[in-house]
């Protein structure tokens, strides 16, 4: 169902007049006025004077730092061949995004991508380096499979360093890469896709129905190359060439016996209107009204981030948001889209775990400008999270970084995953040089922050493009990807905000392979750090009786030690099943929810 | 210029545990330098699909710096800085003579969009030890003509900039905008010709630079094009 939010409404109007409310004096006028002046100027952020991030030193690796509800395992500089020692700002050599698989993580770089060693997370170690350059260089991981984002005019078939000679070449290759990685020594190339706009972000989207396949969505945001490199690649727009190149996805299916045979086998325009079927009928471009963001037109997705057991997917496509139907993973239909007026640039999305909430993210300035300044809109540059009912998605509440930055920081919202606490919306993510903060969004209207890491600019005088690309939760550890430091180790540690055994709750689910942009359905056994886990939740907000809590840590403690009987543990399920239900009656305070969720891990255990 | 040799940790850098309090005051990073090892890693590189990786020797290093500006890129940049400044030029016109308030608005954000490109240019070409154009000192004088500044693709001839200077309301706004997207797409003409030239427009800043300057200008033209139909009667 396609159906336009009040506010896209309202910006196509504006913007197929960009004035029409706005008299030549300036001010107001009309059915318009109203509106406008409901609309409040976008909030100031407000922090703690106190926050041990503000003035923290300068330096490039030896920045001062600061962290709260967290541990700083290890960091590693980038890798030889990585990086250019008279500069931190070279971007042929910024890291970017993180996959993961087994006891590796794989790192993408402007200049081809490193595989590290975390077997021990304290304590990583690189396995091997990659020489094969294209920017954004984003990796994912399936199986034998490596894919790599190549977007750069520079980007050649054959991984060389030189560039491409001639500026039209069938040497070039802008596309995404396949590796071979069952030789994790030596990845060999096995296919290049080539995209009109190559590829600045991907997405791996597995069909449930279908094993022998894997797709990839590329998501182009570069203009598009000229026909004579490519046929049929044109920049035109839809009303001078309907097979413009904008305005849509590429689709590739790998045959996973035979990824040297994947193409590209559709090219979906996700922004039509479904009854006209005009290709380009989302967000013109422009603000929504006076004082609001300056909000771009959508003819690209920057990032998609699949769902598969949900058979969904969020599309963070320049002007919009979007939710996709993947369930054919060859055909994603649009169904929903959301705009917003605080948006400048729709960057990346994250669904909750049960996907009833998307967090979409903000990158005003495009992540090279400083954009956390204090003087910088708290809605502006952040985050935005959605309820979602069905196919419709509406707004809850926004998140920022909850701290100032300087001038010389870029920073603004960018990448993360969620941290696995049950009962909880926690996600871990990065601020560039505003460094990794950890939000909970379970109340999506109300989200804070629970910790954070954060270390002084590279430079007290000059911006330089660095700080954090990303950071993700991977089996009981946050890993970072440093655009110009390398990589950073962290493991949550209890603080008014999270238990130790929520922290141990998140540590039991564990993944062969995690790619953030493919999200996995997180579930966690029934074990007494989960009941833990509700029960201290329950405790924080006041929503248990206190006599059962107590029978309740007594018990669990003695099931950790095996002492429990199945009856006692079944016996405390019905009783805490008996609260739900006053709970539900409107009989007693409490969270009917997690005595629920808590009585069914308590029968989980009993069963074992 | 020479790359990749390693950096050395901080040998001196204050060990930073828990315990002692790191939580809240700051602390030196990295805590007793790296805590893990890239040491002697392995660096392969592969070839075109089908293709052997081959293992790149230590010695090699030097050449994987990759892609170096060329004369062309930095050509580019000497000659988008004046047409960068005489779009301030133009918008410096504004305040006093545009009657819209869409064009105002247009005119300042092109304003802090044009400068921070050309605070962009300028370093990009200082660091890598080339002249920067003695245009760029002018940029946003009040009254300045256009003769000074070496003609790009699109920029407004001396005859254009006076009759420009010269309108007032409706007549300045409707000048300005066509003049504008004149403009700007001479600065899409200079993106193409920068692309259209052999082994330019590869390194890494410049290439994404110039591909935003593109966006950015197209945008920008489609937003004016609305802007003027309204306006024309």
């Amino acid at each position: 169902m396609t159906r336009p939010t009040l506010p896209l409404a309202l910006a196509a109007l504006l913007l197929t007049a960009p004035a029409v409310a706005l008299a030549q004096d300036g001010s107001a006028v009309g059915a318009q006025a109203a509106g406008a002046e409901a609309r409040a100027t976008p909030p100031r952020l407000d922090w703690d004077p106190n926050d041990p991030r503000i003035g923290l030193a300068a330096g490039w690796h030896d920045a001062e730092s600061a962290v709260s509800g967290m541990e700083h395992l290890a960091s590693l500089q980038r890798a030889e061949g990585f990086f250019n020692p008279e500069t931190p700002g070279d971007g042929r050599f910024s890291n970017t995004d993180l996959a993961f698989q087994g006891p590796y993580m794989f790192q993408g770089n402007y200049n081809g991508f490193q595989v590290y060693d975390i077997s021990d997370p304290a304590s990583p170690t690189l396995r091997v380096s990659v020489v094969c350059p294209g920017g954004q260089g984003d990796v994912s991981v399936y199986g034998n499979l490596l894919v790599m984002s190549a977007q750069e005019t520079r980007g050649r078939l054959d991984c060389g360093v030189g560039g491409v000679e001639e500026a039209v070449s069938g040497e070039r290759l802008r596309g995404i890469r396949i590796f071979d990685i069952s030789d994790l020594d030596s990845p060999r190339q096995v296919a290049a896709i080539q995209s009109c706009r190559g590829s600045h972000t991907h997405t791996l989207v597995e069909d449930p129905d279908d094993d022998e396949h894997v797709y990839v969505y590329i998501q182009g945001t570069n203009s598009p190359r000229p026909g004579e490199e490519m046929a049929g690649c044109s920049g035109a727009e839809p009303d001078e060439d309907p097979n413009t190149s904008l305005f849509r996805i590429e689709v590739v299916r790998v045959p996973l016996a035979n990824p040297g045979a994947a193409e590209i086998v559709n090219m979906p325009r996700i922004f039509a209107d479904p009854e006209t079927g005009r290709i380009d009928a989302l967000h013109a471009g422009g603000a929504a009204y006076e004082g609001a963001q300056r909000t771009r037109r959508t003819h690209q997705c920057h990032d998609i981030t699949a769902y598969p057991a949900l058979g969904l997917a969020a599309g963070a496509c320049s002007g919009n948001g979007i939710l996709l139907d993947i369930s054919d993973p060859a055909n994603p239909v649009r169904i929903d889209e959301v705009f917003d007026p605080n948006f400048a640039y729709w960057h990346s999305a994250t669904f909750s775990n049960d996907g009833s909430k998307l967090v979409f993210t903000d990158e005003w300035g495009g992540g090279s400008a400083p954009r956390c300044r204090g003087t910088d809109p708290a809605t502006w540059g952040a985050n935005a999270i959605f309820r979602r009912q069905g196919d419709e998605m509406t707004l809850a509440g926004y998140y920022k970084l909850p701290v100032a930055q300087s001038e010389t920081e870029n920073c603004v919202a960018h990448n993360g995953s969620l941290v696995p606490v049950p009962g909880r919306d926690i996600k871990v993510q990065a601020w560039y040089q505003g460094g990794v903060s950890v939000m909970d969004f379970t109340d999506p209207a109300n989200p804070f922050e629970i910790a954070y890491f954060d270390r002084g600019p590279l430079s007290e005088t000059e911006l330089y493009t660095g700080g954090f690309w990303s950071t993700y939760w991977y089996n009981g550890h946050i890993y970072g990807a440093e655009i110009s430091r390398g990589i950073d180790v962290f493991r949550l540690t209890p603080s008014e905000h999270l238990s130790e055994a929520e922290i141990a709750a998140a540590e039991l689910v564990t993944l062969d392979e995690f790619n953030a942009q493919m999200q996995p359905h997180l579930s966690w056994p029934d074990a007494a750090p989960v009941a833990r886990a509700y029960l201290d939740q329950m405790i924080r907000a006041k929503r248990i009786l206190a006599e059962r809590a107590e029978a309740l840590d007594a018990l669990l403690e003695r099931a950790e030690t095996d002492t429990a009987s199945a009856a006692e543990l079944q016996g405390m399920a019905a009783t805490l099943e008996a609260d739900a239900a006053q709970v539900e009656a409107g009989l007693q305070g409490g969270d009917a929810a997690r005595l629920s969720a808590l009585a069914g891990v308590l029968r989980g255990m009993a069963g074992m | 210029m020479k790359l990749l040799t390693s950096i050395s940790p901080l040998a001196t850098a204050l060990v930073c545990l828990p315990v002692l309090g790191c939580a809240t005051s700051p602390a030196p990073f990295p805590p007793g330098g790296d805590t893990g090892s890239t040491a002697g890693a392995r660096i392969v590189q592969p070839g075109a699909p089908g293709e052997a990786t081959r293992v790149v020797a230590g010695t090699d290093l030097e050449a994987l710096g990759g892609v170096a500006h060329t004369e062309a890129d930095v050509a580019f940049m000497q000659g988008m800085i004046p047409h960068h400044a005489q779009a301030l030029q133009m918008t410096a016109l504004v305040p006093d003579r545009a009657a819209h308030r869409g064009v105002h608005q247009m005119a300042l954000r092109m304003e802090i969009s044009q400068r921070d490109e050309i605070a962009l240019m300028e370093r990009w070409l200082r660091d890598r030890g080339q002249e920067v154009p003695a245009a760029a000192a002018h940029h946003g004088m009040e009254h300045a003509g256009s003769g000074d500044l070496p003609m790009m693709p699109g920029m407004l001839t001396p005859e254009q900039m006076e009759q420009l200077q010269s309108a007032r309301g409706a007549e300045f706004d409707r000048l300005f905008l066509e003049f504008m997207i004149q403009h700007h797409e001479g600065a899409i003409v200079m993106v193409d010709a920068l692309f259209s030239t052999d082994g330019a427009g590869q390194e890494s800043e410049l290439f994404q630079f110039a591909s935003h300057v593109d966006a950015d200008q197209r945008a920008e033209i489609a937003r004016m094009r609305s802007l003027l139909a309204f306006l024309r009667p």
